[in-house]
């Protein structure tokens, strides 16, 4: 009797904790988002879709993540692939590519706004090529285009090796016979990716997809570094609402509408990308 | 075949270039202090004058570093409950059938996909209370949540490649389960444990919107450089950026022979 509870012993200091400090903020979020003063209303989310900013915020958060998903995905596979070839010091590529994994996105923010501000080192270069004849600013309200792509080469840099890393784990775990009996069958290396590599590497690409993509709602600091209140996305809103107007109400919403689209991609990419059992 | 090898070979130099250019250029940015933030065109060498009085400026900008120290303080706290709480939980799953063994494991990964926004905000009302607003111990609790569901799923794999056996052997030659995993299971997987312990570290030391809300006058580098973002001075925010990457890119390097195995847990 006292052996078979033992394992529930150990599970419960952590159990305990994370219903402290995880399910039962996460119930209070909720409540929060849908109460206006003691009673349940939806006030929070009419007051959220009002403010000005919303519509930024949804258009810009959504084009971030459909721009630099897909992006970091194709760059992270090409690395994994040409990582394979690799003969001699392949530890300290994949070191150094594996780098920004450990940078904050604050910090991320921080590099590129070094960069490309107006007196900034690709500005320096541009003048020294000639396209340049004196500062120039990329980052204000008045060029969105060149602040979103700025947004999107910070996170390009700091957010690919997450990706890269979980490919390259898959990589290791597919048996290098299929690939060597496609090639016996004559198959090109392109064939050899597409028909051999990928659909085996289908399990990462999901596991990594859903990590990008519910880490891509979740980010706001380097937007609010490198664009400061310039490009609003729903993180940064929630942040402003709680920190700068302490309206907890209307930060709430948007923390449940964050939650909302995290999750609903999470069971998109479960769904499009399942494998079916018969190939387990 | 030469020119592929030297395309290829080209490719590999780009793609290290990309990632570490950006930051040799902060370095920049941060040691040089005012006169290379104001400068223009920018310098792409360090000045030749590197002098201590530069050097100084930098090691003065003392918003920075006290709030250094607190997130330190905070990214310690994370680690060591992350191990405390995880290593056990993990231990568990590795070694034990019990029933709702499968249900354990599911709402660990289940937290993953919920935004550090909607656990922070509640938080803040929770923590005054308390007396934890505003106290890196506070923050440190907050991150745990983040870094204790990565403990628990690793320490797991880590005791699952372990052989079973060779605990048994203790048990065999007298030790009691709780020595048996002292004196054995332990040491084995003290290495793995590490390197858990190094996530937790960095994952609290990088977290920036909980770190921000939970903190007002004690605030971690993150909090402090993110409310101090439209105000001060460029080179302080790029002290202040060099300052953050520093520790994470020494992780990384001490982790590089491990992330695969953690990440390779993640498929599963």
């Amino acid at each position: 009797m006292r052996a078979r509870s033992i394992p529930y012993l150990l599970i419960a200091p952590s159990l305990g904790f994370l219903t402290v400090l995880f399910f039962v903020p996460l119930v209070q979020t909720i409540a929060l988002a849908f109460q206006a003063d003691g009673i349940w209303s939806t006030a929070n989310f009419s007051r959220m879709a009002g403010d000005l900013n919303f519509t930024d915020a949804v258009v810009n958060t959504f084009e971030i993540v459909i721009i630099v998903v897909p992006l970091q995905l194709l760059l992270a596979l090409g690395m994994a692939m040409l990582l394979q070839h690799v003969r001699g010091g392949r530890d300290i590529v994949l070191w150094i590519w594996s780098i920004p994994l450990g940078i904050s996105d604050l910090a991320a923010g921080l590099v590129w706004l070094a960069i490309l501000t107006d007196k900034g080192y690709l500005n320096t270069i541009l003048l020294g090529l000639g396209v340049l004849s004196g500062p120039q600013s990329w980052l204000s309200y008045e060029t969105p285009v060149t602040l979103l792509a700025a947004i999107v080469v910070a996170e390009l840099w700091r957010a690919t090796a997450i990706v890269l890393v979980i490919l390259v784990a898959g990589v290791q775990l597919v048996p290098k016979e299929y690939g060597e009996a496609a090639e016996v069958f004559g198959a090109t290396p392109w064939q050899r990716f597409t028909r051999v590599t990928l659909p085996l590497l289908k399990p990462s690409i999901q596991t990594a997809l859903v990590l990008r993509t519910v880490l891509a709602f979740e980010m706001f600091a380097i937007v609010l570094s490198i664009g400061g209140r310039n490009f609003p996305v729903l993180v940064s809103e929630a942040f402003n609402w709680q920190y700068n107007q302490q309206d907890y109400g209307v930060a709430a919403a948007y923390a449940v509408i964050v939650m909302g689209v995290s999750l609903a991609a999470t069971l998109i990419y479960l769904w499009v990308l399942r494998t079916p059992a018969a190939q387990r | 075949m030469t020119l592929r090898r030297a395309v290829f070979i080209t490719g590999i130099v780009v793609l290290c270039a990309w990632t570490l250019v950006p930051i040799y250029l902060i370095a920049l940015g941060a040691i040089g202090g005012r006169t290379v933030v104001n400068s223009w065109p920018k310098p792409f060498l360090p000045p030749a004058d590197l002098s201590f009085a530069t050097m100084r400026e930098f090691f003065d900008i003392t918003g920075v570093w006290t709030s250094a120290l607190y997130s330190v303080e905070a990214a310690v706290l994370c680690m060591a409950f992350s191990i405390v709480l995880g290593v056990p939980g993990g231990y568990a799953l590795a070694r034990f059938v019990f029933p709702g063994a499968t249900t354990y494991r599911l709402l660990i990964l289940l937290t993953r996909a919920f935004p550090v926004a909607i656990l922070a905000l509640p938080l803040t009302v929770g923590f005054i209370r308390l007396g934890l607003y505003d106290t890196p111990f506070g923050v440190g609790l907050m991150h745990t949540t983040l870094a204790l569901p990565f403990a628990v799923l690793i320490s797991a794999s880590l005791f699952q490649a372990i052989p079973r056996e060779l605990e048994e052997a203790a048990w065999v030659f007298g030790c009691s389960p709780v020595r048996a995993f002292w004196r054995v299971m332990l040491p084995l997987a003290l290495p793995g444990i590490a390197a858990v312990a190094i996530f937790a570290f960095v994952i609290s030391w990088n977290e920036v919107f909980a770190a921000s809300v939970l903190t007002v006058r004690h605030k971690t580098l993150t909090a402090y450089l993110l409310s101090v973002l439209s105000e001060s001075p460029l080179h302080v925010q790029f002290a202040g950026g060099f300052v953050l990457i520093v520790p994470s890119v020494l992780f990384i390097f001490l982790v590089r022979k491990r992330l695969f195995s953690v990440w390779g847990i993640a498929n599963r």
